[in-house]
């Protein structure tokens, strides 16, 4: 086997070079993703223009863009908010995914179809039912909930298909996973029929979205993408250290059930704090670092930088497939990605029955 | 690449262990002198893998375990990662994990929170794939390797762990002669290379009385002997312990080789 990828890091510091090939790739990705996603819209403006008007907001940059007011307007107050949450929460719904595939040791574990994403869906729910903005104030408690929310769902799956201590089969954990998203969606419809003044906001929401009014959903989302991001960059040691069970994790010096639980907090705030702002969006968390992991191999040094960077791009672009494919009408991103993801899912679920 | 802080002792004391109300493993007391091979042989089910386990903290035991000088506590987490390495019977190996990263895993109780490996962790890596003659395979998936290479690749990481002690349970179930001896030999000159202290177990005896300097016999739980190949591996104690008619033979040297003979009916 003497692919690309060996020749590119063969010799002494090849490692460390393959890894930085990639990260500028994932940069340059996240960029042009961002770009195209600014540039597509109803009222067109091009590429070109676009690209110098973001390049103007560089600080030391002085770029002409020859933009109309109404134009920049459409950049800065429209598609800007809604490109950079769709960078936020590709980010944290891949960057979550490889982490729970990891600590899994599952390959097929994604922050859907582990009922996490659903858990965190009741949590939002009730605390729009409940109507807890109102109580708390300033703090808006909708993503707190939800990460409430996600830990119960993911602690519900794991503790199910768990027993004694052995981690059961990736197909245990995933069936878990479903019925723990029946369940706790089933609790949800209950909750949402009871109120059905509500029933609108919260449907668009199941659906998923990344419509935008103005900054305030980014705003929201920020410090917890922030807290998630840095927990993920510092899990990807023990996750390595994880790969090779928990015993031999041990012996190399991890306390394997403390490492397990801080990653899996990590990684469901991102998550929920995700689903929190844009509903439920299946599949990203299994097919980005999927593909990085075929590209770049298993070791979280790479996985989780470029899986928080090709999430973010591939989210970003499945936004502007959303927007175009239908125009005017916007198809739901959950639809897009649940069309590339599902059958990503049957390819990965078939080699794990033939191996 | 050699151990600056020399060779340390291990030393069990009274060490018991119950596993669901069974005993596998009966106040036992054995000393290995720093720098030595010593080598647990028994039966199937003598509770060989757990007393390894013991050393390695993953099996709840009562007496005391000590790795390092006398009067020091047992090490706990990251500083027994520091004075201990294992190379398991069964070692999990990720599935797609190359080479580099598995090895690399050896240097994890050596850093803090990090996210990225740091130069020394990369150059100790490669020195000892250089040494084990990995280094071709630095790229390859562990699991794509022949049980040869793996088994090397698993050293690798316990070496990369730079610890005076380096425990090595049952290190050659799968392999064929040629390559069991492979790497008993490679054990031994790491041995004397970083003055290493190597605590075994094996199931087979007929070389490890000429690797080992010293013998331990666990029978059902219990220590029943414990010294020299030539004073341990003696027709007398094979027959008792084993239940086999065995042949031994020493060399000049005190190195035994133990033939196992078919038992013909009268």
């Amino acid at each position: 086997m003497t692919s690309k990828v060996d020749r590119l890091n063969s010799g002494g510091g090849g490692q460390s070079l393959l890894g930085i090939r990639w990260l500028l790739a994932g940069v340059g990705a996240v960029l042009i993703s961002a770009a195209v996603s600014v540039a597509s819209g109803p009222v067109s403006i091009p590429l070109g223009q676009v690209a110098r008007e973001l390049l103007d907001h560089l600080p030391l940059l002085e770029v002409d863009s020859s933009l109309s007011a109404a134009d920049r307007a459409i950049i800065w107050d429209l598609r800007a908010p809604r490109v950079v949450l769709g960078l936020l929460v590709g980010a944290l719904l891949a960057g979550s995914g490889a982490a729970y595939q990891g600590v899994f040791r599952n390959p097929l574990a994604d922050p859907y179809l582990l009922g996490i994403a659903a858990g965190a869906g009741l949590g939002a729910t009730i605390a729009i039912v409940a109507e807890l903005r109102d109580v708390l104030g300033l703090v808006d408690p909708v993503p707190l909930v939800a990460f409430a929310g996600a830990l119960v769902a993911v602690a519900a799956a794991g503790t199910l298909s768990v027993r004694r201590g052995q981690i059961g089969s990736p197909t245990t954990l995933i069936l878990a996973g479903v019925a723990v998203a029946n369940f706790f969606t089933a609790i949800q419809t209950f909750v949402q029929q009871q109120n059905s003044e509500t029933l609108q906001q919260i449907f668009a929401w199941i659906l998923g979205r990344l419509s935008t009014a103005g900054w305030t959903e980014v705003q929201l989302l920020i410090p917890y993408a922030a807290v998630s991001v840095v927990g993920l960059v510092l899990a990807i040691g023990p996750l390595d250290v994880l790969a090779v069970g928990d015993e031999e994790a041990s012996t190399l010096g991890l306390r394997p059930r403390a490492a397990r639980r801080a990653v899996l907090v990590v990684a469901s705030l991102g998550a929920a704090a995700a689903v929190a702002v844009s509903g439920l969006i299946g599949f990203v968390g299994l097919v980005v670092p999927h593909a990085v992991r075929l590209v770049v191999g298993t070791s979280h040094r790479r996985v989780i930088p470029l899986s928080l960077l090709f999430g973010a791009a591939f989210l970003t672009l499945a936004d502007v497939v959303s927007r175009t494919v239908q125009a005017p009408a916007e198809l739901p991103i959950g639809v897009i990605t649940a069309f590339i993801g599902a059958p990503f899912f049957l390819v990965i679920l078939r080699r794990q029955v033939g191996s | 690449m050699s151990n600056t802080a020399g060779a340390i002792s291990v030393a069990w004391s009274g060490v018991s262990v119950d596993l669901g109300g069974r005993t596998v493993l009966d106040s036992i007391n054995l000393e290995v002198a720093a720098g030595s091979w010593t080598t647990i042989v028994g039966p199937n089910g003598a509770g060989k893998s757990t007393l390894l386990r013991t050393l390695a903290g993953t099996v709840a035991h009562s007496g005391t375990v000590r790795v390092g000088p006398a009067n020091t506590s047992e090490p706990s987490g990251r500083n027994r990662a520091r004075l201990l390495a294992m190379v398991p019977q069964h070692p999990v190996i990720p599935t797609g994990m190359q080479v580099f990263d598995y090895a690399l895993l050896g240097r994890s109780p050596h850093q803090g929170l990090r996210f990225s490996a740091s130069t020394k962790d990369r150059r100790s890596t490669e020195a000892v794939l250089d040494r084990l003659n990995l280094t071709p395979f630095s790229n390859r998936a562990v699991d794509s390797l022949s049980g040869g290479e793996r088994q090397r690749v698993v050293v690798a990481r316990a070496l990369v762990q730079e610890t005076p002690v380096l425990v090595l349970d049952e290190p050659m179930s799968f392999l064929d002669l040629r390559h069991q001896l492979e790497v008993l030999e490679l054990v031994a000159e790491l041995r004397a290379e970083r003055d290493l202290t190597v605590i075994g177990s094996l199931h087979d005896l007929s070389v490890v009385g000429q690797f080992a300097d010293r013998i331990a016999i666990l029978d059902a739980g219990r220590l029943v002997a414990d010294g020299h190949p030539a004073e341990t591996l003696t027709s007398k104690l094979i027959a008792r312990h084993w239940g086999v008619d065995a042949r031994t033979e020493v060399d000049s040297e005190g190195a035994v080789t133990v033939t196992v003979r078919r038992r013909r009916p009268a």
